[in-house]
């Protein structure tokens, strides 16, 4: 079960431009720290974070070890037109989240 | 505390500073120059919102603006952010267009220490924008031991 | 004649002023502060944006914890208080408190595992465990914005004296009280962050230190380990002691679950 929170406009004017902002839990774990035991905890981050709208890229990022756990983006977006932001979220150890959110522009 | 994990924890005190695995602003200056080549980053149009004391150095709030009108002809290609100290120089790269109306990411970074912090804008005309600022990490007290 | 007259004027100045005092929580000339207040402007926002702040991932994780069934009786907190948790506004006010089906104090957390062990047939979580937060998160946020509001329970008394005594006592290598630290000399400055006065305005809070979510528990160990004292394990009732003491103590400061803090 991911955790997601995501906040993003219902409606906006064409021509509006938008903030979205999302958080993720995940430990963003670095990959130099000790664990209990002395040895180091494997790396375990997101790596990419990717926001379509109506399936066309709008923004990106590569995040590295220097992210904060339970990571935080906000970004902005251009309302266009009607349609779906989809959100996604990939990274070590196959980690794969996705959410969608549905913008009405008129 | 068992004797033999408190002598590693002090060995390994002392050997971290020197370790192979810690960013410094030379490390910083090679990262950059992956990114730019060898352009030189024109100072100025950007701007890096974030605290110049935090209280603590895992989660420091971060914003980074450029002006811009993010159009089709003159919009914000790339924001990197880098980082004199932490084990490795980058933080993130974004990549922004047209489609974004503003150029401006907001997300929250880890600072093992006080530090300076850079950021790099690419404009679609092909130059190179920059920014720094200067971070002191003020140690919290009370803090946990390894479980 | 004049000289009675002063004294008796100072004496009068000394009650009002005392006066004043006592109903300091009642009124504007409350001088307690939440570490909120002693928070950075980026941490306030970072609290105060619900989608920003990292606490209400947990919070979202305890509403969706609320909706599912659990234990042996497949029954949902849902299923007994309401899907959408409004019986549950001010109950965090009131914890520590002493239960029907228990004979001690217990934690907002202790008492989500008595309706664990009571209603649900399930295993009560151990301390720390991420569910157990989140439901607790989810519950203590139904309260946010209402005061600290300890119940009047004769049976609380021994058990709040206790934490006070605790407060109070030296203890540790440093050999230091909470109270030097939270009550002498609080605003001042360790290790370049203000000392707080240690109300326990919004937990289970968000500790960035932890990176995670975490109880008032968890934090009062942190303090015993910085004083280099034993710490009790999580589950010991010395900690529901001191709770119940330092819930006392913030009455009347408002709630703010899921809090902030460095």
């Amino acid at each position: 079960m991911s955790n997601i929170l995501v906040n993003a406009p219902k409606t906006a004017k064409r021509g509006d431009v938008v903030e979205i902002k999302a958080l993720i839990m995940h430990p963003m774990e670095t990959g130099f720290r000790p664990g209990p035991n002395g040895r180091i905890i494997p790396r375990n981050i997101i790596e990419r974070f990717t926001a379509t709208w109506n399936g066309a890229e709008i923004f990106a990022m590569d995040m590295s070890p220097a992210i904060a756990a339970n990571p935080f983006v906000s970004f902005f977006a251009q309302a266009n037109e009607s349609g779906t932001v989809v959100l996604r979220w990939t990274g070590d150890e196959g980690f794969a989240a996705e959410h969608r959110v549905d913008i009405t522009v008129a | 505390m068992d004797r033999r994990l408190f002598l590693a924890g002090t060995a390994a005190i002392v050997v971290l500073p020197l370790g192979p695995a810690a960013a410094t602003p030379d490390a910083m200056a090679e990262a950059i120059k992956k990114v730019i080549g060898e352009a030189t980053p024109i100072e100025g149009r950007m701007k890096l919102d974030v605290p110049p004391l935090v209280e603590n150095g895992s989660t420091v709030p971060l914003t980074v603006s450029v002006e811009s009108p993010m159009t089709e002809a003159d919009h914000v290609k790339a924001i990197h952010v880098f980082n004199e100290k932490n084990p490795q120089p980058n933080v993130f790269s974004a990549r922004l267009g047209p489609r974004n109306g503003k150029a401006m990411v907001g997300t929250r970074i880890k600072l093992g220490d006080s530090q300076r912090i850079v950021a790099i804008a690419e404009t679609s005309d092909g130059k190179f924008w920059s920014v720094g600022a200067d971070v002191i990490v003020t140690l919290a007290a009370c803090l946990e031991e390894s479980p | 004649m004049r000289r009675r007259l002063l004294v008796v004027g100072l004496g009068l100045v000394f009650v009002a002023t005392y006066a004043a005092a006592q109903v300091g929580s009642q009124s504007g000339a409350d001088k307690r502060r939440s570490g909120y207040r002693d928070m950075g402007e980026a941490l306030q926002k970072m609290q105060d944006d619900d989608t920003a702040n990292p606490g209400m991932l947990f919070v979202q994780l305890g509403s969706q914890l609320w909706a599912k069934p659990a234990g042996v009786a497949n029954k949902s907190c849902a299923d007994c208080h309401g899907a959408d948790a409004a019986s549950m506004k001010g109950v965090a006010t009131r914890y520590p408190a002493i239960p029907a089906g228990s004979d001690r104090p217990l934690d907002l957390e202790g008492r989500i595992n008595l309706c664990r062990t009571q209603h649900q047939s399930a295993d009560p979580l151990p301390p720390e465990n991420l569910d157990l937060l989140a439901l607790a998160a989810f519950v203590a946020h139904q309260s946010r914005g209402l005061p600290i509001a300890p119940p009047a329970d004769p049976r609380l008394e021994a058990f709040r004296q206790q934490g006070e005594e605790i407060y109070r006592r030296r203890q540790g290598q440093l050999n230091l009280s909470c109270a030097i630290c939270h009550d002498d000399n609080a605003g001042k400055k360790l290790a370049g962050i203000v000392i707080p006065e240690a109300h326990p305005t919004g937990y289970p809070i968000y500790r960035l230190e932890w990176q995670a979510l975490g109880s008032l528990k968890r934090r009062l160990r942190n303090c015993m380990v910085g004083i280099r004292a034993e710490a009790w394990p999580l589950d010991a009732p010395e900690y529901t002691a001191l709770e119940l003491y330092l819930m006392e103590r913030a009455k009347g400061l408002k709630l703010e679950t899921p809090a902030v803090r460095p």
